[in-house]
């Protein structure tokens, strides 16, 4: 099964005084869905692209099952906040697309497809235009875009971060679903502390100044609701507000500390 | 939001604005009226004789002008021919304008070296006005069929290469990034993201290059043709047929109103997300 690898990896913009991020590793494999938690300019997005190949690293490797990542590749899928989808094709040959480009038959990957819309409860939505969608639509159609592809790795960029609270929470709840019955390892970026506590299984929390590893985090919520617990009753359990709150003091003592070095 | 919120559950069901109120007028009639008040004040003018016919013939002097045109023809051919002469030039120009300046524009808003050498030729070429190189177009090429194309060729070519530059450059980085992490080749991207991102600037710069095209063309035929809608006026007014003058220079005016709404027609069937909200 899929593993991806980073080692000691630094990044840094030309021309910009210090680090985007500095000295990060990870490793993601089976079962396992790694968030990646900080606030604005820790990094995160930078960190994401890295392993999208979006971006070159200045320092450091990044493997996936021993091979070094370079430049995008259908092996790593990825879904985007915002809506990365071709409004000029229909939703089912937006989730087609991957297989197009791979050469795969039509009917062949409209087949995968349906089957990937049904995954995401959008059966029927074949023939609906994207722009007919609302929010909460058009990420299930990104996720199962990225997943029709049969990607190693899902990469999620604050997937959730533009819908509003309510759908937010159904969309977690979904991405749980899928991810438990794909199986597939899932690295999601997002500033959301609840999110990341409730969906992750092993929690990164970055602090910025430069992009770094501040604390990691093994966790099992997400599995809880995979194994059939109500996400309201995980939620309101004294462990999950413990963390949470743990979490957000973790997050603003690191600002605190960037703060008094920046002054 | 309009219509499409609700697609097939319920057919959208044309409801007239009850709220406004009924004497207001449509900006569609308001236009119409427009044109009714001129075509009003011609015959007006002419019926009472203001101005002498030599000038100004009454509407209906033209319409029958038109018929004889449409039978039997001014200058060895008919109306519909010489509207013929015009239309072919113009239809050739346009279909190799589109099938070079399209790649031309998207190598360069897709490549920096094509960027480095069409843009100063581009720039340096397109704001002068065509008939200004007319007569070096006639002294390379003559005056046959062939220089009249290119000419139009050439005043086509640079809106549309342009317009699809930028359509290119203007493409959504995100979904360059979605198709590429689904595996998109260099070529894919292009056919597959890049080309349709572009298409509703590809049309505006085709829209844009036909009016030059156009004006360039009926133009070109005041100067130099033996057929042709600008032909047909010019020679009309050497011998002050006005009537055939007048008829004429409606005639070039419906056309090129026709071209711009079959081209808007068009932009909305070929690009319909285009203003959409996504």
């Amino acid at each position: 099964m899929a593993l991806l690898k980073l080692e000691r990896i630094s990044a840094q913009y030309p021309g910009a005084a210090e680090p985007v991020l500095a000295d990060i590793s990870f490793s993601l494999g089976p079962r396992q869905l790694l968030v990646a938690l900080g606030p604005s300019g820790s990094g995160k997005t930078s960190l994401l692209n890295l392993i999208a190949g979006f971006v070159a690293p200045s320092a450091g490797e990044i493997s996936l099952d021993g091979v070094a990542v370079k430049g995008p590749s259908a092996e790593r899928g990825v879904v985007f906040q915002d809506d990365a989808l071709l409004p000029w094709q229909d939703v089912l040959t937006n989730v087609a697309f991957g297989l197009q480009l791979a050469g795969v038959p039509r009917e062949k990957r409209e087949t995968k497809a349906r089957e990937m819309l049904a995954l995401v409860d959008l059966a029927g939505f074949d023939q609906r235009h994207i722009w007919q969608l609302s929010g909460g639509q058009k990420q299930r159609v990104g996720l199962a875009r990225a997943l029709a592809a049969d990607p190693r790795v899902l990469l999620m960029d604050e997937p959730f971060g533009a819908l509003d609270a309510f759908t937010r929470e159904q969309m977690q709840e979904l991405l749980l679903q899928v991810w438990q019955r794909t199986a597939k390892p899932v690295f999601l970026i997002t500033h959301d502390i609840e999110e990341a506590v409730f969906l992750a299984t092993d929690l990164i929390l970055l602090a910025p100044h430069p992009g770094h590893i501040a604390e990691r985090l093994k966790l099992d919520f997400g599995q809880r609701y995979a194994a059939g617990e109500s996400a309201r009753s995980i939620k309101s359990d004294p462990r999950f507000i413990d963390t949470r709150e743990h979490v957000l003091a973790s997050v603003f003592s690191q600002r605190g500390v960037s703060r008094e070095q920046h002054a | 939001m309009n219509s499409y919120e609700l697609p097939d559950t319920v057919a959208p069901v044309e409801k007239s604005p009850v709220t406004e109120a009924h004497w207001k007028l449509s900006t569609r009639s308001i236009s119409v009226l427009t044109l009714l008040v001129l075509l009003g004040a011609w015959w007006l003018i002419t019926a009472v004789e203001w101005i002498e016919p030599l000038f100004l013939p009454p509407p209906s002097a033209v319409l029958e002008k038109a018929w004889l045109l449409m039978t039997k023809g001014y200058m060895d051919s008919t109306l519909w021919q010489h509207l013929g002469a015009s239309l072919q030039r113009i239809g050739l120009a346009l279909l190799f304008a589109v099938l070079t300046a399209i790649p031309v524009g998207i190598a360069i808003g897709h490549n920096r070296i094509a960027r480095g050498i069409f843009d100063p030729l581009i720039e340096f070429y397109r704001p002068i006005p065509p008939l200004a190189y007319l007569p070096l177009i006639v002294i390379w090429c003559g005056i046959g069929e062939f220089s009249k194309v290119l000419l139009i060729y050439l005043a086509i070519f640079a809106p549309i290469a342009i317009a699809t530059a930028t359509g290119v450059r203007t493409v959504d980085p995100t979904k360059l990034r979605a198709a590429q992490s689904l595996g998109a080749t260099r070529w894919q991207l292009i056919r597959h993201v890049i080309l349709p991102s572009a298409l509703p600037d590809i049309l505006t710069g085709v829209r844009i290059g036909l009016g030059v095209g156009w004006s360039t063309l009926v133009a070109a035929e005041l100067i130099a043709a033996t057929s042709g809608l600008g032909f047909m006026v010019q020679s009309a007014a050497q011998f002050l047929v006005t009537d055939v003058v007048v008829l004429g220079i409606l005639v070039i005016a419906v056309i090129a109103f026709a071209m711009e709404m079959g081209l808007r027609a068009l932009q909305r069937r070929l690009v319909p997300w285009h203003g959409q909200s996504h």
